[in-house]
C-alpha cells in the first residue's frame, strides 16, 4: 500500500518532468524570459499556476525544477550506495587493519560538519578547471558529485554490519569449502543477502538527496539562476511570502512530495524485504 | 607416538600436533590503558591423529572442548598455528591449492538452517562444488547430476526448483549432504550433522550417512557431543578436553572400558542399563577457560584421581595399560592407579558430570 502511494508520487512527478518541454509547447510560453509586465499573475489559461516574481511561468519552472531534484536525487543516491556497499563489503570481508581504516574515515566523515563543508565545496570555482562555467548541467554535475562523497558513509556502514552478519554464517564457509573463490562468496553469496536493507536505505537516500539539493540552491549555492529549482525557487519567494504566497507554496509542495513518496516506498520496502 | 591406527589401511588424512590459537585481546588502545596482556584462546593445542580410508573418527567433547575448530582447521577453513595436517599423504595447503585434490574433501555443517543460502534455489546450491571446480561443464549434465544426488539422499529431483526454506530441518541436512556429495568427494568432515535435528530425523540422517559410506567407500570426521550418535557410527574414538585429545580408542573398547577418567565420566552421564553396575566417578567443576588452561593435565582440576604429578606434569597420549589398543593420556592410568585391587564399596550412583 504504502510503496504504491509512494511509488505513484515519484511516477507523477518524474512524469511531469519528462513531459516538460511538451507542456512548454502546449502553453506557448517560455520559462527561462522574464515578463515584467506579468509579475504575480493569478492563475489563468496562460499560466495554469501564476506567474513568479519575475513574471514567468509557475507550472513550467516546477517541472523543470523537478528535473533537477529527481536526477540529483537518483544519482547521488545510487552513486553513494554503490560507493558505499563497496566500502562497506570490503571492510566487512578484509577486517584487521583495512576494516579499521575504513570505518575510521566513515566516522571523520560523519563527525565532520557537513553543510558548512558543502558550502565551501559548493563555493568552488569550477571555471578554473577548466570545466564549463554557470551551466545547469555542470551545476548538477557538482553536486552530485558532492553529495556522494558526503553520502557514501551511511551506506558503508549499513553494508558492513550486514555484511559481517552474513559472512559469520554457515553457508558462507560451506561455499568456501565448496570451492567457491572469495569474490564468487561475496558478490553471489553476500551480496544478495544484504540488497534489503541497502534497497531501503537507498530509497531514503534519494529523499535526503534532494533535500539537501534544495538547501544548497536555497543557499544561492547549487543550482544558479535562471535555470529553475526548487531549492533556488524557493529562496527567491522568501521575501515574498506574504504579499505572494504562492510563489513559495508550489515548490515547497514538491519537495514534500518527493520526500514523502521515496520515504513511502523506503517504509513500504522495509515491510516487504526481509 | 604410538598410533593406534591399523597399519593395513592407508591414512586419508593424517594430522600431527595441530593447533589453533585465537587471539582474544582487547582492541589495542583498551588494552594499553588497562595494562593487560594479550589473551590467546588456546582452542586446539597439540592433537595428532590420522583416519584410515574409508572408516569413521569421531571426536566428542563437551561445548568449546576444540572439536569444531579441528573441523574447520582440517578443511582449510582455518591455518594452523602449529603442526600439519595431511590430506591423503600431501600437506593440506598444496592439496587446497589444487581443484582436482580439493575437491575430495567437503564439509556438512551443524545447522541446517544456516549452511544452506536462504535465496538460492536448491539446484544451484547443490550445483555449487560442480561449478566451481568446473567439474562439469554441460548445463544439461549438472541438471541431470543435481537430479541424481536428489535422489540419492532421498529428496524427489523435482526439490531442485524451491527454496531452502521450503524444506525441514532433517531435508535441508540432506540437501547439505547431496551439496558435500556432489563434487564426488572421498572425505567428508561433518561437524555435528544431527545435533540440530529431532531424535527421530537424527537416526534417518546417521542411516544416510551410513549408507552411503558403504556405498561411495567415504572416510568420515565425525564431530558429535552425543555419544549414542557416535556409538552408532564410529570406528574409532576420540574424546577431547580443553583442545587436547584424552583418549582415542576402538569405538567399542571406549565404550565398554573407557579408560581416561574423563571418559569414564562422559559414559556415566548416558542413562543406560547396561552400566548401572559399575563403580562410579563422579566430577564436579565446570571446565577450565582455554583462555588460562591449568597446569599439568588440563582435566586435574576436575579429576578424583589427580596427585601432585597431575597438577605440573601434561601427560602424553600413550597406550594404557591393559587395553593397549586405546591411546590414553592420563598419568593415573600409566601409573595404574585407575584400577584399584580390590573392589571399592558402592559409591555413591550418579555423577554431577555436566551433561554433554
Amino acid at each position: 500500500m504504502r510503496l504504491w502511494l509512494g511509488l505513484g508520487l515519484l511516477g507523477l512527478l518524474a512524469l511531469g518532468a519528462v513531459a516538460a518541454p511538451w507542456v512548454q509547447q502546449a502553453l506557448g510560453v517560455d520559462p527561462f524570459t522574464p515578463d515584467l509586465f506579468l509579475r504575480f499573475g493569478p492563475p489563468s489559461a496562460e499560466h495554469p499556476l501564476g506567474t513568479d516574481e519575475l513574471g514567468r511561468d509557475m507550472l513550467l519552472r516546477l517541472l523543470h525544477g523537478a528535473r533537477v531534484s529527481l536526477v540529483v536525487g537518483v544519482a547521488v543516491a545510487l552513486g553513494a550506495t554503490l560507493l558505499g556497499t563497496a566500502i562497506g563489503l570490503a571492510a566487512a570481508w578484509a577486517g584487521g587493519w583495512l576494516d579499521a581504516v575504513l570505518m575510521r574515515i566513515a566516522d571523520g566523515m560523519l563527525a565532520l560538519p557537513a553543510l558548512p563543508l558543502l558550502v565551501v565545496l559548493a563555493a568552488v570555482d569550477t571555471g578554473r578547471f577548466g570545466l564549463p562555467r554557470g551551466e545547469a548541467a555542470a551545476d548538477i554535475a557538482r553536486i552530485v558529485v558532492i553529495l556522494t562523497l558526503f553520502g557514501w558513509v551511511g551506506g558503508a556502514r549499513l553494508a558492513r554490519a550486514a555484511a559481517l552478519t552474513q559472512l559469520a554464517q554457515d553457508y558462507v564457509a560451506a561455499a568456501r569449502v565448496a570451492g567457491a573463490g572469495e569474490v564468487r562468496v561475496l558478490l553471489r553469496h553476500v551480496l544478495p543477502n544484504i540488497l534489503g536493507p541497502i534497497t531501503v536505505a537507498t530509497a531514503l537516500a534519494v529523499a535526503g538527496a534532494i533535500l539537501a539539493e534544495s538547501t544548497l540552491s536555497f543557499l544561492g549555492l547549487g543550482i544558479q539562476p535562471p535555470a529553475p529549482s526548487w531549492g533556488n525557487m524557493l529562496a527567491n519567494a522568501q521575501e515574498l511570502v506574504f504579499s505572494a504566497p504562492w510563489v513559495a507554496f508550489w515548490p515547497g509542495l514538491m519537495i514534500l512530495l518527493a520526500v514523502a513518496g521515496c520515504t513511502l516506498v523506503a517504509d513500504g520496502l522495509r515491510q516487504r524485504v526481509p | 607416538m604410538p598410533d593406534a591406527t591399523p597399519r593395513q589401511a592407508e591414512p586419508m588424512l593424517e594430522v600431527q600436533d595441530l593447533a589453533r590459537y585465537f587471539d582474544v585481546s582487547r582492541p589495542w588502545l583498551q588494552r594499553v590503558l588497562a595494562g593487560e596482556k594479550r589473551r590467546v584462546l588456546r582452542a586446539v593445542d597439540g592433537v595428532s591423529f590420522s583416519i584410515p580410508k574409508g572408516t569413521t573418527l569421531s571426536l566428542v567433547g563437551e561445548s568449546g572442548c576444540g572439536k569444531s575448530t579441528v573441523a574447520r582447521l582440517v578443511v582449510g577453513l582455518y591455518r594452523p598455528t602449529r603442526g600439519r595436517v595431511l590430506f591423503d599423504g600431501q600437506d593440506l595447503e598444496q592439496a587446497r591449492a589444487d581443484a582436482a585434490q580439493r575437491r575430495r574433501m567437503q564439509m556438512i555443517f551443524q545447522d541446517p538452517y544456516a549452511s544452506l543460502n536462504p535465496r538460492w534455489r536448491i539446484r544451484d546450491i547443490i550445483a555449487e562444488p560442480i561449478r566451481a571446480f568446473g567439474l562439469t561443464p554441460d548445463k544439461a549434465a549438472q541438471t541431470l547430476k543435481v537430479q541424481e544426488l536428489l535422489t540419492q539422499v532421498g529428496l524427489s529431483p523435482q526439490d531442485g526448483e524451491k527454496y531452502p526454506h521450503e524444506f525441514s530441518g532433517g531435508q535441508r541436512q540432506r540437501i547439505s549432504i547431496a551439496r558435500a556429495l556432489s563434487s564426488n568427494p572421498e572425505f567428508l568432515v561433518c561437524d555435528e550433522p544431527t545435533s540440530a535435528l529431532d531424535v527421530s530425523v537424527q537416526a534417518q540422517i546417521l542411516n544416510l550417512m551410513k549408507d552411503l559410506q558403504q556405498r561411495l567407500g567415504l572416510t568420515y570426521l565425525f564431530i558429535s557431543h552425543n555419544l549414542a550418535v557416535v556409538r552408532q557410527i564410529s570406528d574409532r574414538v576420540g574424546v577431547m578436553y580443553l583442545g587436547r585429545l584424552v583418549e582415542l580408542a576402538p569405538a567399542e573398547t571406549l565404550f565398554t572400558t573407557p579408560r581416561h577418567p574423563y571418559t569414564r565420566a562422559l559414559m556415566e552421564a548416558i542413562p543406560d542399563l547396561e552400566m548401572s553396575g559399575r563403580q562410579r566417578i563422579p566430577v564436579g567443576g565446570e571446565v577450565p577457560s582455554p583462555i588460562n588452561p591449568p597446569p599439568g593435565c588440563p582435566f586435574h582440576p576436575r579429576c578424583p584421581l589427580a596427585n601432585a604429578r597431575c597438577r605440573a606434569e601434561v601427560p602424553v597420549l600413550i597406550p594404557a595399560r591393559s587395553t593397549p589398543e586405546a591411546l590414553v593420556a592420563c598419568h593415573a592410568v600409566e601409573e595404574g592407579r585407575d584400577q584399584p585391587e580390590a573392589p571399592l564399596p558402592a559409591q555413591r550412583i550418579g555423577t554431577t558430570a555436566t551433561a554433554l
